[in-house]
């Protein structure tokens, strides 16, 4: 049997970057920021290779999909054995979202999240204060109007709150900061 | 009790908090009173039903006894159920669906973001992670609580109704037990009793916001968390778990 050449980890990124969000598929799921780490381990016929991904939201039902996209991508360039490790910890932000990804969500037509306040002390107690700077700002996708009015924190996947444009009168989609 | 017998109990009370209001939530999907406020409702049970598969596969490892996440959620008598009571109560009015998600999502956002500090890493990282979404319901049901509470007579009455019905049940969110103190103890709990006025504070903030008034305490309730249950949780209970009990080895 001719020795199969084993794909670098930089191969198998490039090969991710080409697969997209089962949810927004104008942005990948590099893009999206989840994919963590990427590894081979064991020997011969046991050789596998370890995507370490990090969930969105740990109810979305769309983790299962990634995943079996993923399998199913890798397989097609080749890949016998694929192992799919879902990391918890750091906990994914909207912060690790790509600037390209940020770039391909406003030309679809989704405001893209603003960057959280990395200052804020996440055991801080005090909820008044905390929730009075959550209020975020979205801008319309279209016309670039921040004169906007949310319509509901939770729009067709959790992600998403949904806004009008108070100026233009478009309703949009606007990728919440998280 | 052992060590890991009381970290099994303690991330098992955590999952079914979120695994019996997230179950009560979802049978609003489809039922919301308007298509924006459905989704919404369905999203907020979506994350809890999630958060709920991570606290109980904790539970189940620690626990050590082969059982797993879907073992515990569908399988457990309702005297081994550890949810607090106020998780449990019926839906009601739609005032009374908020009344409850609120009182319940300030306070699961405190316990949450204190336990982004617990000595247990495992611990540490699911309440981080939850704490981010849990941020974003707390608001939701925040903004209804003042939609509502200041909004048509009818609605405000609807609220004061539904405060009064839900306040006895609050008591068990901040009662303290040996489990309890145990976990504190080794620094991976957190105290629940410090909770009570950070969360009565942003209580009575909304509540003012709403022109509601800030109840009394009167008789309060509590024992779900030692598995004494109200009749209503039964019903809950034999719904949620007839399709595993029906085909025990089906996997789906
Ligand atoms: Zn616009």
């Amino acid at each position: 049997m001719a020795a199969t050449i084993e794909p670098s980890v930089a191969d198998v990124f490039a090969w991710l970057d080409a697969v997209p969000d089962p949810e927004i598929p104008v942005i990948s799921i590099r893009d999206l920021g989840i994919v963590r780490d990427v590894w081979w381990s064991g020997e011969g016929m046991e050789r596998t290779l370890t995507i370490s991904i990090t969930p969105t939201y740990v109810g979305c039902p769309a983790m299962r999909v990634i995943e079996a996209d993923i399998v199913a991508a890798l397989s097609a360039r080749g890949v016998a054995h694929t192992n799919v490790e879902m990391r918890l910890a750091p906990a994914w932000t909207t912060d690790w979202l790509t600037a390209n990804g940020r770039e391909k969500l406003r030309a679809y037509g989704i405001s893209p999240p603003r960057p959280r306040d990395l200052a804020a002390d996440p055991r801080a107690l005090d909820l008044v204060a905390l929730l009075g700077t959550l209020e975020e700002r979205a801008a319309c996708p279209r016309c670039g109007s921040l004169d906007v009015a949310l319509v509901t924190r939770f729009g067709s996947t959790p992600c998403k709150a949904q806004y009008r444009c108070v100026t233009c009168r478009e309703p949009f989609d606007h990728f919440k900061a998280h | 009790m052992s060590d890991t017998t009381d970290l099994a109990t303690y991330a098992m009370r955590l999952g079914d908090n979120a695994l019996v209001l997230g179950q009560r939530l979802a049978t609003w999907t489809g039922h919301g009173p308007s298509l924006e406020e459905d989704l919404a409702s369905t999203n907020v049970a979506l994350d809890l039903i999630g958060h709920a598969r991570l606290w109980l596969a904790y539970a189940a490892q620690c626990e050590g006894r082969g059982r797993d996440a879907d073992a515990l959620a569908f399988t457990r008598d309702a005297r081994a159920f550890t949810n607090v009571l106020l998780v449990e109560r019926p839906n009601g009015d739609y005032a009374q669906t908020i009344v409850r998600q609120f009182f319940f999502d300030a306070w699961h956002l405190l316990v949450l973001r204190a336990l982004c500090a617990s000595r247990d890493a495992r611990i540490a990282a699911i309440a981080e992670k939850a704490a981010l979404e849990v941020t974003y319901h707390v608001k939701r049901s925040g903004d209804w609580m003042i939609r509502l509470g200041d909004g048509t007579d009818e609605s405000h009455a609807r609220m004061r109704v539904a405060i009064d019905d839900a306040w006895p049940y609050t008591a068990e969110l901040f009662a303290m037990d040996a489990v309890d103190d145990a976990m504190v103890a080794r620094g991976i709990g957190c105290d629940l009793a410090a909770l009570h006025a950070p969360w009565r504070t942003y209580v009575e903030t909304v509540l003012t916001d709403a022109t509601l008034a800030f109840p009394t305490d009167g008789v309060m309730h509590g024992g779900g968390r030692a598995g004494v249950h109200t009749e209503s949780f039964s019903y809950l209970l034999a719904e949620m778990q007839s399709v595993a009990r029906s085909v025990p080895a089906e996997r789906w």
